[in-house]
């Protein structure tokens, strides 16, 4: 298998070099010129205008799979409590379902669990398939894998989508491998491809650096774990949906792990991920001291405070306030950086916020690129003015 | 025990950078190093060698370059070591990976912990575990923070959960993924580094014939997923800069907060 050029009729357009996702393509002397890290995956060929890119593969065939339908969602629960991402996924999937005309479906297993599915249809599932017993009580993935097996095999679901949890990344791989089909981790992005229908599964790489789009055509469900508090959660309030019992038949001797006991540990009192207004800090604080003034603006603003890997290593934030590719991911609707300079692995995990704002001494800093409003100055003048204003617009509304 | 330990090597991706005009990796000058992840199993593996007694050996797939990943986990204590290279492996996804690293496993014999990282750097999926475990019909436990106990049939390992942890007692044989809360790993010893990379390395590379592999079942062909496009993140702004002393940059902010009704 290989992919070469006809250089005679190559016009040096560039268009393959900017297409290979691998980094293939070199142009030497005007010409495009094919590298050894080739892996003939063929994207050069499509975008080719000369058809000077030629070779020797047999096209794929992709199978036809107009015979599956349906948007389907993992429910994942713990303790009889949803995941906050099990409902982003829903609202994503009345998304899809919308652009590809089906339907959407929650998965729920567990044990005494039914009441749940009110809430699952509540946020967009037309169907709830619901599969209850005892060993489904807490996760375990040879358990949850054999009972999905079963149901996705009969109802021949097109796309499966998961929570990129800790469950749904031991959960998804394992189901994936079960069932045979094509599995993409940790997405950001999915859509609906307007020509093949397919679904386009975008999500970061190489330490959030370059975000790949990812098909998954010749295998079906075409399954994705989504990042949490990436995608909005919908709700549909006064839907009609129907739930579907599904027959449970496990044998506690296949599943191979027990579960001895669930140690709680407690968090840190705040919740970054929950917070409507988040006032983050970076470097530019310059001190522990100076982090005061964030709190100020994050309570005049009924925020948090959250800051950048940076100032936590320094020692200004404990650990769980951080936001970024190594931190949390947040999507409040407004986030005030103030003194971040706006690190690719930053904005990684602020990039689905509503609103931004970014303050900052540097004008060429590039959190700016990504700020919806940006003040070029120094946010040890700016943020105390800001805070003053916001507290008297509350006094106002107060009187 | 006998143990086998999946290493990756990865570029240091703390270094790589998109290229803006071409929007591709610049890979160039770029260090590769053994996945951080993949440094906590093989200390796992080594101390459980060092308690219970037994053999340890790495498995690793990738450019022939991967000796040297290999190389530096016999270092670090492991007994032997295979390399899975051919170009017929290149462009896989996990699936296509899984298979391959399945049908190697196969080959090498029986195991009674196969140990890896949770994930790689460089692509951050912490598919490839499970997909192992499950192409070899044995139990999996990911994430796992601490191994409390280890008996003939039986392990009792901690599995990290967003808000604590739950301790899980596995049957053996089992693949773990582990978490760097795990254990420090060692440095590799001179000595050892000597041994692997001395005439009778105890490394042996094998390619696809070797581990019976067909084209359709590896590599870019045997792959189920596949990359339509890379690009640098984008985002949509409004992209206003206010420059402006600080009280007036305030009272324009306060003002968009106000159109936005965001406050």
């Amino acid at each position: 298998m290989t992919v070469w050029v006809e250089t005679d009729l190559c016009n040096g357009c560039k268009r393959c070099l900017k297409a290979c996702p691998y980094g293939a393509v070199e142009m030497r002397e005007g010409k495009a010129h094919i590298l050894d890290k080739c892996t003939s995956c063929g994207a050069c060929l499509e975008v080719c205008k000369q058809k000077a890119i030629n070779t020797d593969m047999v096209p794929r065939e992709i199978p036809d799979f107009s015979d599956r339908k349906g948007i389907w969602v993992f429910a994942e629960q713990r303790e009889g409590k949803l995941s906050r991402v099990s409902l982003e996924l829903l609202g994503k999937a009345q998304d899809l379902a919308l652009s590809l005309d089906q339907e959407v479906s929650a998965l729920l297993l567990g044990y005494k669990v039914s009441a749940l599915s009110k809430t699952l249809i509540e946020h967009g599932a037309d169907r709830v398939m619901l599969a209850q017993s005892k060993a489904l009580e807490h996760y375990r993935t040879v358990a949850y894998t054999n009972v999905i097996q079963e149901i996705v095999s009969s109802y021949k679901p097109n796309i499966l989508l998961m929570g990129a949890t800790h469950i749904g990344r031991d959960l998804a791989p394992r189901v994936s491998r079960r069932i045979g089909v094509g599995l993409t981790a940790d997405c950001t992005e999915l859509s609906i491809d307007e020509e093949e229908g397919i679904l386009l599964q975008t999500r970061p790489a190489f330490g959030g650096n370059v975000m790949a789009t990812i098909a998954n055509r010749y295998s079906r469900p075409q399954m994705a774990t989504v990042r949490p508090g990436v995608m909005e959660i919908l709700p549909k309030p006064g839907n009609r949906g129907e739930v579907i019992k599904c027959a449970v038949a496990l044998k506690e001797k296949e599943i191979g792990t027990k579960l001895l006991e669930i140690v709680k540990e407690k968090k840190q009192g705040v919740s970054i991920g929950e917070a409507g207004v988040i006032v983050a800090g970076g470097r530019g604080v310059g001190s522990k001291e100076g982090m005061g003034a964030l709190f100020s603006l994050a309570e005049a603003m009924g925020g948090e405070v959250a800051g950048t890997r940076i100032i936590v290593e320094e020692g200004w934030l404990p650990v769980d306030r951080q936001v970024g590719q190594t931190g949390q991911t947040v999507r409040p609707e407004l986030y005030i950086a103030c003194g971040i300079s706006g690190a690719i692995q930053h904005r990684a995990g602020m990039l689905g916020s509503r609103y931004v704002v970014a303050i900052n001494r540097d004008e060429g800093a590039p959190i700016f690129d990504v700020a919806d409003w940006g003040i070029v100055g120094d946010l040890h003048e700016v943020v105390p003015r800001l805070v003053k204003a916001m507290n008297e617009i509350k006094s106002v509304r107060g009187a | 025990m006998k143990i086998i330990v999946l290493v990756k090597q990865v570029p240091d991706t703390t270094e790589v950078k998109l290229d803006p005009k071409t929007g591709n990796l610049i890979r160039e000058g770029i260090e590769s190093i053994i996945n951080p992840d993949d440094r906590h199993a093989l200390e796992a593996a080594v101390s459980i060698k060092e308690t219970w007694g037994g053999k340890v050996k790495v498995l690793s797939m990738g450019p022939p370059q991967a000796i040297d990943a290999v190389s530096e986990a016999i270092g670090m204590g492991a007994d032997s070591g295979i390399l899975l290279t051919d170009r017929a492996f290149a462009g896989a996804d996990t699936w296509a990976t899984s298979s391959t690293l399945g049908k190697a496993i196969e080959k090498m014999g029986g195991y009674d912990i196969i140990l890896c990282g949770r994930q790689a750097i460089d692509g951050d999926t912490a598919q490839i575990g499970p997909q192992v475990a499950e192409y070899l019909g044995i139990s999996q436990v990911t994430y796992v923070s601490r191994i409390e106990e280890i008996k003939k049939k039986t392990m009792v390992v901690h599995r990290r959960l967003e808000n604590g942890f739950e301790k899980v007692q596995c049957s053996l044989p089992a693949l773990l993924t582990v978490i760097g809360e795990i254990n420090s790993p060692r440095h590799p010893a001179v000595s050892g580094l000597l041994k692997a990379c001395g005439e009778k390395a105890p490394i042996t590379i094998w390619n696809a014939a070797d581990i019976g592999a067909q084209a359709k079942d590896i590599g870019l062909e045997g792959s189920l997923t596949h990359v339509i496009k890379t690009f640098a993140p984008k985002f949509k702004r409004q992209g206003e800069l206010i420059k402006a002393d600080a009280e007036e940059a305030v009272g324009t902010l306060v003002s968009r907060f106000r159109e936005n009704k965001l406050i």
